[in-house]
């Protein structure tokens, strides 16, 4: 049964794994056939909705398999324990202690760290922990070569033997269009532009620190993104961090996604408004909230909000979930609130023509009151920018902290942007930036569809270029990054304090740089290492789909 | 049946009295907390239809005096040019004119050659370069520390590190004149903040003895509770140095940690460059933490921390701008050691930077209507109004003629800019003077006399 042009793919009646009604807790997602009557009142709700996604929207996150969790808890138990008895030995001199110690002449000062607050690092994070800082000394394109490191004290101090491991293939950095390269357009023009103005600025962008080359990149963000104009940040962090409190302050309301960035709850902290917490994704929620605000007013004094803002990101990076626009955007529409989407992940990964969730949505992006992103991710530079209406950008150019504290950015930087950002655009007289977009896709579909198939449970949206591949139990964590770098494969684990103390998980993110052969080498390597951890505990089998060509309305058959 | 008849007559009363009373709570109405209506759906919607929320952000006009941002065509190097005009910079923080230096920009060049630009991650996700390896150990082995950690922005350096120590509960000591990022670091941090006169130690040692008046009445809670000393090195707001060596002895006495943000002061303080432990001969591990960013002498973009590895390897898990954010490129890294390597095979350097700028302090005094703000040995200085107008909005408009006008005559200058509604303690609308080594006396005191020129047909 095919779905319809207008709508969702979940009119079948039998579960479906690639199938969303709406958002719900994120663990208690897809389920058996017992919840589809339930499920089959919140079909009901979606249909009404349907008008609204002009294609499938296919996302899923597999409930967490009991026995799974049970051992999970089991096993972070053990943990737990031999924490305590380690640091009872070590407290006791009877073993070695490794972590550096207050001087002598400060014994007496309150002391700089509590005990309890560094106990997850000392004792389980120590034990894993040369899965993460792995040192790169090439360009982080496809492939990359790590250096080699060794520890002979269980990880608490490192020593690098000089090796160096080549060829590593990278599914860790967030090269989603491949423009992390040291040869090309965009590395001639950076050059050039080096010899010319030199790395820094020295100044801040109100005072003598902004070049042509900020007003050449800011207009050409501005027509990159539709939008009437634009202005870039230093650092994509701080863009969130110095913009937000720039925008709302006491007396306004913040209604935050509950996986946002920790950018975003800085900003909205560092504001003083009132934040409110939705559930992920999940519509229901944030109308809940949207109808309680404007009713009830502020707590207490029941006086009207001055405003409300919508804090919703495009592709939230841990758990590879699109925000649901169309709807966000009716919402918006509706109760009068303003939106604030963060496209660090989705600008350049998502869309027909790499502009992001809005143009993957097909929707206007006027619709979207302040459109912030960052270029360190699809345009492999740094930095980040907000684009929006005129009004918008000169408040922001008057009032934002960075313009007036913070160094501009430096010039080749810029020029990456521009270079970059053109051939996404065609601008550049290539097919260059169409061909990355397409490759991108394509990997996607791939990626995510083979790991399906060999029973990997997978979270995510079906477009998203981030691929987190579930792992639970703590000690899997470790196994699962070691392994894989033996087999010349660099992946990114993660878990707590990231994600929920038991849903830690593998997280690929793929790039347009990424051919078929590397991506089939890779998938070879994780059926290994999954058949060795015994890491495939999907319980809705896919059934593998004979080679079709990509089509955006395929979808899957599943089979229990 | 047994047991209940065997159970004693008062007994059997008593269960089914207050059985009875059980059913009676269960059927009778609900106890409302307060008198609320209940608004019915239409109401509600009534409400939501009448809402109207403020505008998103509030109309600017066209001339306010942050809009028009002045555009630099080419490098803000010595001689720049500002709108057009040809000028000598006097406005940027390059005081050891690395911007344009050749060996920087070719060491730069190389590392773009072989790394590209970004990095395309965070320092936990393959974003870790050796080139950020050597660039720590290098702060760390020329600061004379354990350890150093790199950021990527210098305004988050600061920012990230005193929320990383510092938590709920815990007790901060801050100068009036601290910069924005530090005051936004404390916000993050939601620390008591307790705010000191600027430089002066007896008001300091006054709240501090508060402090210990406090901790005597509760001496449980005031062993978990930290205590910390923010100061800068040399003030951006009101160039004056910080007192040190009152400073470390206070620390000792009250037993409060030093965090000290060495932005302007590092690579220009100190017979080396090391910055004002330098300066006044104070060993380094009396400090617990030196902040400082590369986006001033080192001509670069980022910001560093140095200190004890006990102290800063903390931040490799708990700085946010450090975890959450991506690693900074590798040519900017690259481009910072190189400056490094520069400074330190010419130290003669901060002497020349030293002189230059006593010379143009001296030649600045006695201008009509205008004051300089700001020691003999600070390279980055303030010039304000002897006499306010009344308004400050009148006062900036002067000062912005002023700095019209010397640009007309080949000087760039600049306000200091600050957002009036955003800062604890809003210093005075000023003129920002920077002295760089590139500047040749004739130009100091061509620079000096256009001031002088320009203040006296401008404020008389």
């Amino acid at each position: 049964m095919r779905p319809g042009p207008g709508g969702c793919c979940c009119r079948r009646p039998l579960r479906a794994n690639g199938c969303v009604a709406n958002g719900e807790v994120r663990n208690g997602y897809v389920r058996s056939s017992a919840a589809a009557a339930a499920a089959a009142g919140q079909i009901h709700h979606v249909t009404q909705n349907g008008g609204l996604y002009k294609r499938p929207f296919n996302e899923a996150f597999e409930e967490t398999p009991m026995l799974v969790a049970v051992l999970t808890y089991v096993g972070y138990g053990v943990l737990t324990l031999f924490g305590y008895l380690r640091d009872f030995l070590r407290h006791w001199r009877i073993e070695k202690c490794h972590h550096a110690t207050e001087r002598k002449e400060q014994q007496d000062f309150v002391s700089l760290y509590q005990d309890f607050e560094n106990f997850y690092t000392r004792n389980l994070y120590m034990r894993i922990r040369d899965n993460w800082n792995r040192p790169i000394c090439s360009v982080p394109g496809a492939r990359v070569d790590i250096m080699e490191r060794q520890s002979h004290d269980y990880n608490w101090s490192f020593k690098y033997t000089g090796n160096v491991i080549k060829g590593v293939i990278n599914m860790g950095s967030y090269n989603y269009l491949g423009f992390a390269r040291n040869t090309g357009a965009c590395q001639e023009a950076a050059a050039k532009v080096l010899e010319e103005y030199g790395v820094g600025v020295c100044s801040t962008r109100q005072e003598i620190g902004n070049l042509d080359k900020h007003e050449e990149l800011e207009k050409l963000v501005a027509s990159f993104l539709g939008v009437e104009a634009a202005m870039a940040y230093g650092m994509g962090f701080a863009t969130n961090s110095m913009n937000i409190p720039a925008l709302v302050g006491k007396g306004c309301l913040i209604l935050s996604d509950e996986l946002n960035h920790a950018s975003l709850v800085l900003g909205a902290r560092l504001s003083g408004a009132t934040i409110r917490i939705f559930k992920h994704n999940n519509m229901q929620s944030l109308e809940k909230l949207l109808k309680d605000a404007i009713v009830y007013g502020q707590p207490r004094t029941r006086r009207p909000w001055k405003k409300i803002l919508i804090l919703v990101e495009g592709i939230y990076s841990m758990e590879g979930s699109i925000v649901r626009l169309p709807e966000v955007i009716a919402l918006k529409k509706k109760y009068k609130a303003y939106l604030y989407l963060d496209e660090a992940h989705s600008i350049g990964a998502l869309g027909p023509s790499g502009r992001g969730v809005v143009d993957y949505f097909g929707l206007d992006p006027e619709d979207v009151d302040v459109m912030m992103g960052t270029f360190t991710k699809s345009f492999g530079a740094s930095g980040g920018y907000i684009g929006g209406k005129k009004e918008l950008i000169d408040y922001l150019r008057t009032h934002s902290h960075s313009a007036v504290y913070a160094t501009s950015l430096s010039a080749p930087v810029v020029e990456q942007i521009v270079t970059s950002m053109k051939c996404i655009m065609g601008q550049d007289g290539t097919t260059l930036g169409k061909q990355c977009i397409q490759q991108l896709a394509e990997n996607t579909r791939y990626f995510r569809r083979r790991l399906k198939e060999m029973g990997f449970i997978i979270y995510g949206n079906e477009d998203s270029p981030v691929v987190p591949l579930m792992l639970y139990m703590p000690a899997k964590i470790g196994a699962f990054g070691r392994e894989m770098l033996k087999r010349n494969i660099g992946v990114v684990v993660v878990g707590f304090p990231a994600t929920p103390i038991i849903e830690s998980r593998a997280r690929f993110c793929l790039s347009a740089a990424h051919t078929k052969e590397i991506l089939d080498t890779a998938l070879k390597e994780i059926d290994e290492v999954g058949d060795l951890l015994q890491l495939k505990y999907s319980r809705h089998r896919l059934v593998p789909l004979l080679d079709r060509p990509f089509d955006e309305t395929t979808y899957e058959e599943t089979e229990d | 049946m047994r047991p209940v008849q065997a159970a004693p007559a008062y007994h059997l009363i008593l269960e089914g009295i207050l059985i009875l009373w059980i059913i009676r709570l269960l059927f009778s109405k609900t106890y409302k907390l307060q008198e609320r209506s209940d608004l019915t759906v239409k109401e509600k919607e009534e409400l939501i239809e009448e809402w109207q929320p403020e505008p998103l952000v509030p109309p600017i006009s066209k001339d306010h005096p942050a809009l028009n941002y002045n555009i630099v065509s080419g490098p803000p190097s010595h001689n720049i040019v500002v709108n057009g005009k040809k000028c000598v910079n006097f406005a940027s923080f390059n005081f050891l004119g690395l911007l344009d230096n050749p060996r920087v920009k070719a060491a730069a060049l190389a590392s773009l050659k072989k790394y590209g630009v970004g990095t395309c991650g965070p320092r936990g996700f393959y974003g870790t370069f050796d080139v950020h390896l050597d660039l720590e150990d290098r702060l760390a082995k020329f600061m004379k520390t354990e350890e150093a950690i790199i950021y990527s922005y210098g305004f988050a350096t600061i920012a990230s590190a005193i929320p990383a120590y510092s938590k709920r509960g815990d007790i901060v000591f801050v100068d009036r004149a601290a910069c924005f990022a530090i005051q936004k670091g404390l916000q993050a941090s939601r620390s008591d903040i307790k705010l000191f006169k600027h430089n002066d130690m007896t008001d300091l040692e006054r709240l501090l003895k508060e402090q210990e008046m406090e901790d005597q009445k509760n001496p449980r809670k005031a062993r978990v509770t930290r205590r910390f000393i923010v100061a800068e090195g040399l003030y951006m707001n009101t160039g004056t140095i910080c007192p040190l060596p009152e400073l470390v002895k206070l620390k000792y006495k009250y037993k409060a940690r030093i965090f000290l943000e060495e932005s302007l002061s590092f690579g220009v303080l100190g017979e080396h460059g090391r910055g004002v432990t330098e300066h006044f001969g104070i060993s380094i591990d009396d400090i617990d933490l030196i902040s400082a960013n590369m986006e001033n002498s080192l001509a670069s973009i980022g910001g560093f921390c140095c200190g004890r590895s006990f102290v800063i390897d903390h931040q490799r898990l708990s700085g946010q701008g450090y975890c959450f954010s991506a690693s900074l490129p590798p040519l900017l890294a690259a481009a910072a050691m190189e400056a490094l390597n520069i400074m330190e095979e010419n130290p003669g350097i901060f002497s020349v930077l030293k002189e230059k700028c006593k010379r143009i302090h001296k030649a600045l005094q006695g201008i009509s209507g205008l004051k300089v703000v700001g020691e003999s040995l600070s390279p980055a200085f303030h010039l304000q109004l002897k006499d306010s107008t009344g308004s400050r909005e009148k006062d900036v408009k002067l000062l912005q003629e002023i700095v019209n006008h010397c640009m007309d005559r080949s000087i760039a200058l600049t306000q200091a800019r600050y957002l009036e509604k955003e800062e604890k303690c809003l210093p005075p609308p000023s003129i920002r003077v920077v002295v760089t080594v590139e500047q040749t006396d004739e130009e100091l005191e061509r620079a000096a006399h256009t001031i002088k020129e320009v203040a006296q047909a401008v404020l008389l």
